[in-house]
């Protein structure tokens, strides 16, 4: 087999490119995590959020979550009657300190925690301009900071309003799902703090993984599912009026 | 010369995973944990464990209320965890607010403690259901 010159110059940034996946190593460099042995979702029981606001301390903790600005947060809906589409929502300082008495009574009363919804089919990701938002093979929707250009494109895609820009760091910032804890069999900060369980980090690949009973037996519901964005935040008991 | 350019300024580890750079999920993985695990806790405060799993805080984990403490957990000796505010920690869970579920025990604290601290009646590690408290 002979090749052209023309071929030649065909198959040479073909031959770099297969050089760099040669350079770049094998893919699994923590050999007790395997990465496409997971697929991490949450389960979220709003029968049993109390709105402590310890997943917001915690997160906050874990992560070094600037003042005032929330990987997690709390938010409390008052929902009189009929009138699903026009709930009274508060969230004061995200929840974290808790919520004072509500002043209004009767009515349809509860808290919500919401946090990023490592969608399958992110908004967040597909406007990324630079590649700096990825999902991981496990499930896990990240963020390069050292890629990230500051764009705040991710910021206002996120339909569930759950990145903010680093007022140090001028990059977007969100949940990670404290990718650093459950890569070392940890669960998340916000659920080693829950303490009712209203929050249960979920590997879907798993088959021993309580979520599978929990979703077969219960009502469950993600966020803004008209939106097809793939949520792998799994809400139970969740009210028609929150958004 | 593109060959030579894009060598230069792609990063090694683009495309081990996807179109993006593939070290900064081990970046982002290698940050140390703030918080032990109540399973790390377990096995050197036995005692609490046992006196927590009789009462109503059994699912209630240790770092909930105590905070993050990995750095007690790596060096016991010489970083002792502070002890929690009962003043301000256990109204966060327990005062009443009418968003609460409803089985869930809550008070008005200033009426149902009238000053004093939560621990002077109850045990913090195994407070019980037959404490006054409202359910």
């Amino acid at each position: 087999m002979t090749l052209s010159r023309r071929q030649i110059l065909l198959l040479l940034p073909a031959a770099a490119v297969a050089w760099d996946f040669v350079l770049a190593g094998t893919p699994e460099e923590a050999p007790n995590y395997q990465m496409t042995g997971h697929w991490w979702g949450m389960l979220l029981d709003i029968t049993k959020c109390i709105g402590c606001g310890g997943c917001v301390r915690a997160c906050s903790m874990e992560n070094n979550v600037p003042d005032g600005y929330f990987r997690t947060w709390v938010e409390r809906y008052h929902v009189e009657d009929w009138h699903l589409e026009n709930p009274l929502v508060d969230s004061p300082g995200g929840g974290k300190e808790g919520f004072p008495q509500r002043t209004q009574t009767g009515g349809k009363n509860f808290f919500v925690p919401k946090l990023c919804n490592h969608c399958v089919d992110s908004p967040c990701t597909q406007v990324c301009p630079v590649g700096a938002t990825f999902h991981t093979p496990d499930g896990v929707v990240l963020i390069d900071f050292d890629y990230c250009l500051g764009c705040r494109y991710c910021i206002q895609a996120c339909p569930y309003g759950c990145r903010f820009f680093h007022p140090q760091r001028h990059t977007a910032e969100k949940c990670t799902l404290c990718y650093h804890r459950i890569t070392k069999g940890l669960t998340t900060a916000c659920c080693e703090a829950c303490p009712t369980g209203a929050r249960q980090l979920a590997d879907l690949k798993d088959p021993k993984d309580p979520i599978h009973a929990f979703l077969k037996t219960h009502t469950v519901q993600v966020l803004k599912p008209h939106l097809a964005t793939g949520s792998k935040m799994f809400y139970n008991g969740l009210d028609g009026s929150v958004r | 010369m593109f060959v030579a350019l894009r060598a230069a300024v792609i990063p090694k580890s683009f495309g081990r995973y996807g179109p993006y750079r593939g070290d900064a999920l081990s970046e982002i993985a290698s940050r140390p944990p703030a918080y032990a695990g109540h399973e790390i806790c377990e096995g050197c405060h036995s005692d609490v464990l046992e006196v927590k799993a009789k009462g109503a805080h059994a699912h209630v984990n240790c770092e909930s209320c105590h905070g993050p403490l990995a750095k007690h957990a790596v060096d016991p000796t010489s970083i002792k965890p502070v002890l929690p505010d009962v003043a301000t920690l256990c109204v966060r869970c327990h005062s009443e607010n009418i968003a609460k579920p409803s089985g869930f025990p809550q008070v008005d604290a200033e009426e149902h403690a009238q000053g004093q601290p939560c621990n002077t009646c109850h045990q913090p590690h195994s407070p019980g259901f037959d404490t006054g408290a409202k359910k």
